[in-house]
Parts: C-alpha cells; structure tokens; sequence
C-alpha cells in the first residue's frame, strides 16, 4: 500500500524501512517530474505549507520551499528572528496561530532537540522534522541515502564512513537510522571529544583514524564542524583539526580504491573538507542537493494524500 | 463473482488490426505521429498497437510511458495517495501529433489527468484518444475516444478486466465481471 506508517515525519527512528523505501519509489518519480520542461505538478494544489523556522537555515528552506511549490502547495514562510517569538510568544502559541489561519501542514526547524515530537502532541496538522537542534534531520537523511541508493543501486550492504562532528550532528543521528535500516554497516570517525561516549551502542564501528575509515568504506559522508553549538573547546583550534581530520584530493589519491564523498553542507572549505576533494569526481554533493528536492516533494505528497 | 467474456484472443488481435488500419488512415506516414501509453495498463495496449504499426508501416513509430498520478483530481479524497508508476517521453511532444492509448475508458477522469500531464512536455498539434474498451454512458467528464477496440454497455458496479499476454496471460482477453 502506498501508505506510510505514521502522519508525520519527526524523526528516521520511528519510521520503517518500508516507509522509507515507498519515499524513495515516489521520489524517483519526482526526480523525473523536476526534470521535465514544465517542473511542477498540481498534487498539493489545494494544501497550504507553513515552513516555520526557528533556527537558520538556506538550503533546506530553500529545496522545503522549491518541493512545495513544485507540488503547486501554498507557501508561507516564517523565520523567528523577525517575528512574535521575540516579544516572548510561546512555540505552541505561534504555531496555534499559523494554524488558525488554516494551515495544512508544518515544517518546522528548531534549536530544541523534541520540539516537533511536542507539537505533533498538540496539534493536528502533518509536521515535517527540519531538524531539532542536535537529534535528528530526517529529511538530510533520506536524501542522504538516496544519493547513495542512486549511485551503486542499492544502499544495503555498503560501508558507510560518518567523519566529522558526531556530537553536535542531527544529520549523523538520522544518518545511522536511515541506513541502518536500509541495511548498511556504517563507521563513525572523529576526534574523541566529537564522538558520543556511548555511540557504539547503535550499533555502529569506532575509529580515530581518518584515513583507516576511508580505507574502509565504500561511501565518506563529511560532517561540518558546527561552531555554533560549541560552548566550549572541543579541540585546539580548526588548523589542528584540518591537519588530522580535513579531508584532501591527496588523501584520496592515496587510497588504494575510490571512494564517494559526501557533505550535507554548508561546508567549512579548507576545514572537513578541501576545495580539490569537495570539487573532484569522487563528489556526489551537488547530486545530494538535487535529490534533496524530490526527495522532499515524496514526503510532502505521501503525507498529505493520506487522510 | 460472475465473468462474461467480452473479446476473446482472436477477436482482439483482429481488433487490434483494424485500430492499425484507422490510424493509418488517419496519420499517413506517421512523420510526426508519437504514442503515449497510459500507465499503468495502457502501456501494454499501446506496445501492441506500436509493434503493429511497426510490422505493417515498417516504421518505427515513437513510444513513451505516461504517468498522470500527480494530475489526479482525486488527490487527498481517497484513504491513501496514488502510487505513481515511471514517466517516459524520451521525445518531443511541442507540435506532434499525439496518440494516448489506454485500455479501457470508464469515467474519463484519468484521461483528463493525462492529457495535463502531457502538456507538461510541450503543447502537441493534435491529441487524439484509442481505447480497446470503451464503457458507454459511465463518463463523468465530457471526453470521448477517437478509435475504440469495443463499446461495451456496462454497470458502475461491474469491472472490465483486461488480461493481456504482455502481463503474463496465457491469452489476450477482456472480461466483463460482475462484483456482487
């Protein structure tokens, strides 16, 4: 049945692989609609989409907002650093007063890891996960594992290496739901402050080494180092992170296999990752940002055809 | 469950035949004619036509998929949304003369959808519409079929079933059943 298994998408975790694979089948067929002459269809023509933003963002606001518009929905995009919220407006309150106005649908990002699962328990309109603070982004995760499904046809069974900021990355938690699912061993690597004490509980590998991880995997997802959540120095300083974490077009070459690189972005040039391997063909990023818009279009449309 | 058999395998096949000889009829050449098989079920339908035409012609005339889910008009009224099937118009649609094939014509609804889908690929010349079975008197849209396999008198309750060879049949059939 083309039906998904909850109303509304807060995280990879409570989602199936079923769920996950019916996303992925409607998304092909977006992926063709997008690439059509005329790129929209009229689906959502009568579902109106609030796209509430508590946190910054540009490309997934951008790829949520270009998804909505080709599914021809209504679009209305809020942004709390010029709105009510800084008079002191509570989230409910806000949201409560966006649906008053006879919204359908909510895409909500938010610093607070949970918030959606707070609004899904309050209100009735479909929520869409834009990623809460450092827990998950389930939407990065699915077009994450798109991409990959894309390049070698079939995510189960791939090694998948998480390089990067572990700690503070939603995208890394989602990433190892995602795939997990899908049938994937997945490795994550970075200094040992960036990397959760008990990481290895989800059933994942551990490893310090850069280079030993993607000697070992068939696909690097690059994390960027997220300053904004450091409150406190989790290593001397990025030059000294570069040094031993930074992903180089030479490191590359110096692997005995090609390998896929991967970044959900924005990138840190020069940090995570160099321009010479962010640019070079072992790149599928900019893959990962056009799949992102079908892959949102499928969430969108399977969530708002379903009663 | 009652069965009524509708057209049998060499009833079809001569069918087939004489949908080929109206379209050449109609399309001459076939210089700037292409072919557009509804998904899910008319894509069989318009394989046959196409390898007809193709054997009787000698030429090979263009084919693509079309799939018109996300043109329904039925979209958040049913429990759960459409499953969508693949698009393939590997040509240009902008000034052809286009033939939608499906297999059988019922309320007209998934025609309409289809003819907006097609029009997300360019505006075509002409369009006209082929069905092997066309439902008299249950349209809710006015939309009628150029060429037509069969005019069939039937009940909204009752379902037209096609089995074709390309499906996995042993024989091309199409059966008129009775849901009680």
């Amino acid at each position: 049945m083309s039906k998904l298994s909850q109303k509304h998408l807060l995280g990879i975790k409570d989602i199936t692989r079923e769920d996950i694979e019916l996303i992925f089948d409607t998304a092909d067929n977006f992926k063709e609609v997008i690439n059509r002459p005329i790129k929209k269809v009229p689906s959502l023509r009568d579902v109106t989409i609030a796209n509430v933003f508590f946190e910054n963002s540009t490309r997934t606001r951008l790829s949520f907002e270009l998804a909505q518009k080709r599914l021809s929905a209504d679009v209305i995009n809020f942004s709390a650093s010029n709105s009510s919220v800084k008079k002191g407006e509570t989230l409910l309150d806000t949201v409560n007063n966006i649906l008053a106005m006879k919204v359908d649908m909510i895409v909500m990002r938010h610093a607070s890891p949970g918030a959606p699962h707070f609004l899904a328990k309050h209100i009735s309109a479909n929520i869409i996960n834009a990623g809460d603070g450092t827990h998950e982004h389930p939407t990065q995760a699915l077009l994450d594992a798109f991409s990959i499904r894309e390049k070698f046809g079939s995510v189960s069974g791939k090694k998948i290496a998480i390089i990067g900021d572990i700690l503070h990355s939603r995208v890394a938690l989602s990433n190892i739901f995602a795939l997990q699912k899908l049938g994937a061993k997945i490795m994550v690597c970075g200094p040992p402050t960036l990397l959760p004490k008990f990481i290895s509980h989800l059933g994942v590998e551990v490893e310090f080494d850069v280079k030993k991880a993607l000697q070992w995997c068939d696909v690097a997802n690059v994390l960027r180092i997220q300053l904004e959540r450091q409150q406190i120095k989790y290593f001397p300083s990025l030059r000294e992170y570069s040094l031993y974490y930074g992903i180089t077009k030479k490191l590359l070459d110096s692997l005995k296999k090609q390998i896929v690189i991967m970044h959900p972005g924005p990138i840190n040039r020069g940090v995570e990752l160099s321009s010479d391997a962010a640019d070079s063909q072992h790149s599928i990023i900019l893959d990962q940002v056009e799949n992102g818009v079908a892959v949102r279009m499928a969430v969108l449309y399977l969530l708002a055809g379903t009663k | 469950m009652q069965k009524k058999l509708i057209l049998d395998s060499d009833l079809f096949d001569l069918t087939i035949s004489r949908l080929c000889q109206q379209l050449i009829e109609n399309h001459n050449d076939f210089s700037n004619t292409v072919i557009l098989g509804m998904q899910p079920r008319g894509i069989f339908v318009a394989e046959i036509i196409h390898n007809e035409l193709a054997k009787d012609t000698k030429r090979e005339i263009p084919l693509g998929y079309l799939d018109a889910t996300f043109h329904r008009d039925d979209f958040r009224r049913r429990e759960v949304a459409a499953r969508a099937n693949e698009t393939k118009v590997p040509f240009i649609i902008e000034g052809k003369k286009v033939v939608l094939v499906d297999d059988v014509l019922f309320t007209g609804r998934s025609i309409r959808a289809a003819m907006d889908a097609m029009i997300t690929f360019g505006r075509p010349a002409t369009v006209e519409l082929l069905v092997l079975i066309d439902r008299k008197r249950t349209r809710e849209l006015p939309i009628a079929a150029d060429y037509v396999g069969k005019a069939v008198n039937t009940l909204a309750s009752q379902r037209v079933l096609v089995e074709l060879e390309a499906q996995g049949h042993k024989q091309n059939k199409i059966w008129l059943i009775n849901k009680d």
